[in-house]
């Protein structure tokens, strides 16, 4: 369960900072990106994918938060 | 462009570590990898941050060395206890040349060192006791302090006292700020992770002081330089020029930094970041907390400054962002003149680096702006964003090393034959005594400040009395060189 902080960079696009990895990813996917859900399956731009339990409402960026590997189903 | 193409890269890559053990061997070959400026993930071609390999000599440092003597060391007006025996402090002590104002020993005291001394009693019964009577010591002979760091060196960890109770104890005491910093050396590969911790404990013990209290005046144009430290003065001649430009520069981090100024840190309106490596963790987390954005920016020759200017002045209003231009122009003729006078004795000189933190990458553009160009760049405790960051500014088929041992370095230079080679005091007389042109690049080689207008000057002065030093062709004895008289009167 890596803290991943999620933030938008100066392009406005969403990355992704996971500091026990050093990884500096563009967030290329996001699952839920409604103003009533936001989180879920993530996807980074080296491939890698997260899952974030998903809010109720977009968060104010930057967060960090708790993410999961995604269940292997 | 280096002249060797991709696979006569690999070939000498191949050909240098081949002498390694199978297990070294597999280990290294992750640490070394060719340029190319397309990928933009590092991870794909070169691995970082990894614990060097037993018997190869490597030149990092420890995390107490990040700790006290990167981040908080410079710190000026508090005062940094080297919490354990004593050569940990005294060996480095004044080492880095962190520049600061003040009187020493009155109301600053980053070149002196303090140090708790332990004995084998101490380690016996546990050193608690000391630290406290020390840090009383230090209230009756210095009470011009602002606060106090206690900086962990091994043995404090491995025998377990508790710096944290007895700074909390303290901090009551004497109604100061007292900092605990578990920085031990044997945590992490290198002194990168000793930058986290003190990232960390100021994030923990500093940051939050005045969140209460509003009573310090802010203007729309607080800014605070982080992750300079001010060596030879660089912080300086970065401040100068962002003062010139109408911003107000509330904090420098920590180089000629106080206390004070770090609690004032989150009440700026953007946190401009030079040294990427050490100081990213501190801001980041003020963006979070106190939702102030954060850039990285790079001070080093006029292509990037002048860039990094119009950057930082994009952030704020017109009035910003003229004069920004007014300074940009006010110092063009300065380093055109620069450019003109140095370039043509330096154009097309190889250069290859291997420093620390923010300027195997940073510093390209310098090289470039006098025509030079950097073949081979490494960090010592880089990680793999450091990377990220680095093969868009390193050219097609140029080296990366990355924690570069001795052997490895020495072998590269005898192969790409560089004309300079910019990396610190452990390499430097290996190479100069094997005839190639130096420059220390942690302290500048006792010179600086190398950030800025001014500094670039400096850099260009500096770069050409090191490359066209008569000396270089006076290394062969007289009888050795060709068409020297064989005859020698008996
Ligand atoms: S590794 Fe430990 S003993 Fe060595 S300098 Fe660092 S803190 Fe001191």
């Amino acid at each position: 369960m890596p803290k991943v902080m999620i933030r938008k960079n100066a392009n406005g696009e969403l990355t992704c900072y996971i500091a026990k990895k050093d990884l500096e990813a563009a967030v290329v996917s996001i699952e839920h990106d409604r103003s009533d859900c936001w989180g879920g399956e993530l996807t980074l731009s080296d491939g890698s994918v997260y899952y974030l339990e998903p809010l109720s409402v977009p968060p104010e960026l930057p967060i960090t938060l708790r993410a999961r590997r995604p269940n292997p189903a | 462009m280096s002249d060797l193409t991709k696979e006569e890269m690999e070939a000498l890559i191949q050909e240098v570590i081949e002498v390694y053990p199978e297990k070294a061997l597999k280990s290294r070959k992750k640490h070394l990898a060719i340029n190319d400026p397309g990928l933009d993930q590092s991870q794909n071609c070169i691995t970082a941050n990894k614990k060097s390999d037993p018997g190869l000599m490597t030149i990092r440092g420890c995390a107490y060395a990040g700790s006290k003597g990167v981040v908080w060391g410079p710190v000026k007006d508090m005062i940094h206890i080297s919490h354990g025996p004593v050569g940990c402090g005294q060996y480095s002590r004044a080492g880095r040349r962190n520049y600061y104002i003040g009187t020493t020993g009155v109301n600053t005291f980053v070149t002196m060192n303090f140090t708790s001394d332990f004995q084998e009693r101490d380690i016996v019964f546990g050193g608690d006791k000391k630290l406290d009577k020390l840090i009383d010591e230090i209230e009756t002979l210095f009470p011009l302090n602002k606060g106090i760091t206690v900086q962990s060196e091994c043995p404090i960890g491995l025998i377990g006292d508790d710096i944290e109770a007895v700074s909390k104890k303290k901090k009551e005491e004497i109604g100061k700020t007292v900092v605990p910093v578990r920085c031990e050396g044997f945590r992490g590969v290198s002194q990168s992770l000793g930058h986290h911790i003190a990232n960390d404990s100021v994030r923990d013990w500093v940051l939050s002081a005045r969140d209460d209290d509003d009573s310090f005046a802010t203007t729309d144009y607080d800014v605070a330089i982080i992750g300079d430290y001010n060596i030879g003065g660089i912080a300086w001649s970065s401040r100068i020029l962002l003062e010139e430009m109408g911003l107000r520069v509330v904090a420098q981090w920590s180089g000629d930094g106080t206390l004070a100024e770090m609690e004032l840190t989150p009440k700026v309106k953007l946190n401009l970041v030079h040294c990427y490596r050490s100081m990213n963790y501190i801001s980041r987390h003020m963006e979070e907390k106190y939702a102030i954005p954060w850039m990285e920016y790079n001070f080093f020759g006029p292509t990037k400054t002048v860039e990094s200017l119009r950057k930082i002045a994009a952030r704020f209003d017109a009035s910003i962002q003229e004069k920004c231009e007014a300074v940009i122009a006010k110092y063009q003729p300065e380093w055109e003149a620069v450019i003109d006078r140095y370039r043509p004795r330096l154009e097309g000189k190889r250069v290859m680096l291997y420093v620390g933190g923010l300027r195997p990458r940073h510093v390209i553009g310098a090289y470039e702006d006098l025509g030079m160009e950097v073949i081979g760049t490494g960090y010592e405790f880089g990680h793999s964003d450091d990377y990220d960051r680095t093969l868009k500014e390193m050219g097609d088929a140029t080296l990366l090393y990355d924690d570069v041992t001795g052997y490895e370095f020495e072998e590269f230079v005898k192969r790409l034959k560089p004309d300079l080679i910019g990396s610190g005091i452990k390499e430097k007389y290996i190479f100069q005594k094997m005839g190639v042109p130096f420059r220390q690049m942690h302290s500048w080689d006792y010179s600086g400040p190398y950030h800025g207008f001014d500094g670039f000057a400096i850099f260009a002065k500096d770069m050409d009395m090191t490359l066209n030093n008569p000396c270089w062709s006076k290394l062969e004895a007289p009888w050795r060189q060709a068409g020297a008289k064989t005859t020698v009167a008996a």
